[in-house]
């Protein structure tokens, strides 16, 4: 059987890829938001991968609350994101500047 | 080479380069489904793993909603992706050292990290006889009631936010106006004239 530090290497390196999009993206936020869902994808192997050899089965079930939260937080992204877009015309995170943070 | 070894380095490498491609690609269309292609070897994983319901989940929420959501703004919005690409070079530099480093540091924890003494003691009692998805379920529905639908809640008022943000009144086409047309008053709307024989209006 697969090592446990098999399942956590992969992990690993999901979630570097994941912080790589964010910076390589600062164009798009779309895909800044899969880049997202691709670093909390990583997270829910961990879960699994330690439920799996703990024998317990709460990684599990809180993979499913990650996976609940993960979707909400795409449907209200893309929903900021059109209203965004609709507002300026672009999805630039530089054009975000309203608030002058 | 067993044949769960060579599904999960099979599956384990399609996943990170699906997760690659995602995040370099050029068209936003290509990186939705790449995206896709990670999420259906993460879940591959999941079931070599022995955690089918939530590999099935995965495909059902990630692919079947989350990723076609993506391929639908991407589409609808009609934006110069070129042009957003163009800057994509300035910032390599800075995300390769970010990436290594933190890859390092996971390396790093990974390489020292191994289980603590007597782990075998603690770990749970061997998993119930029942399929993985009735013992989750018979968890969830006794433990973790509340929480579970705390996640209800979270999704209501993720979906009545996502249609408040995105409704929008136009002003710009016709709408019928059902009051309008009942509240008509023939006595305004026509007039009869009284046409004399032999006169035009």
């Amino acid at each position: 059987m697969i090592g446990l530090e098999h399942y956590l290497a992969v992990a690993a390196a999901l979630f570097v890829i994941g912080i790589f999009g964010l910076f390589l993206n600062r164009k798009n936020i779309i895909i800044l938001l899969m880049s997202i869902e691709l670093m909390l994808l990583s997270v829910n192997i961990n879960f699994v991968a330690f439920s799996a050899y703990l024998n317990d089965y709460v990684g599990q079930i809180f993979t499913l609350f990650v996976l609940t939260v993960a979707a909400a937080e795409a449907a209200i992204g893309l929903a900021i994101l059109v209203c965004f877009f609709r507002n300026k015309g672009s999805i630039d995170v530089e054009d975000v500047n309203v608030m002058k943070g | 080479m067993g044949i769960a070894e060579l599904a999960f380095y099979t599956f384990s490498m399609s996943t990170l380069i699906g997760g690659t491609f995602t995040v370099v690609s050029r068209n936003p269309v290509h990186s939705v489904l790449w995206l896709i292609l990670a999420f259906l070897s993460a879940a591959g994983l999941f079931v070599l793993l022995g955690a089918e319901f939530v590999a099935m989940l995965l495909i059902i929420v990630y692919v079947g909603a989350v990723a076609v959501l993506f391929l639908f703004v991407v589409m609808m919005l009609d934006v110069d992706f070129a042009e957003l690409k163009a800057e994509m070079a300035k910032y390599l530099p800075l995300g390769l050292l970010i990436g290594v480093i933190v890859l390092m540091q996971l390396m790093f924890a990974l390489g020292v990290w191994d289980y603590s003494s007597g782990y075998e003691d603690r770990v749970a009692a061997a998993i119930g006889s029942g399929t993985n998805t009735a013992e989750l379920g018979a968890i969830i529905y006794d433990e973790y009631i509340l929480i579970f639908q705390l996640s209800g809640l979270i999704l209501l008022v993720a979906m009545i936010g996502a249609i408040v943000l995105t409704l929008r009144h136009r002003t710009d086409v016709k709408r019928q106006d059902v009051v309008a047309q009942m509240m008509r008053d023939p006595a305004k709307a026509m007039e009869l004239k009284n046409v004399k024989p032999g006169q035009g209006l």
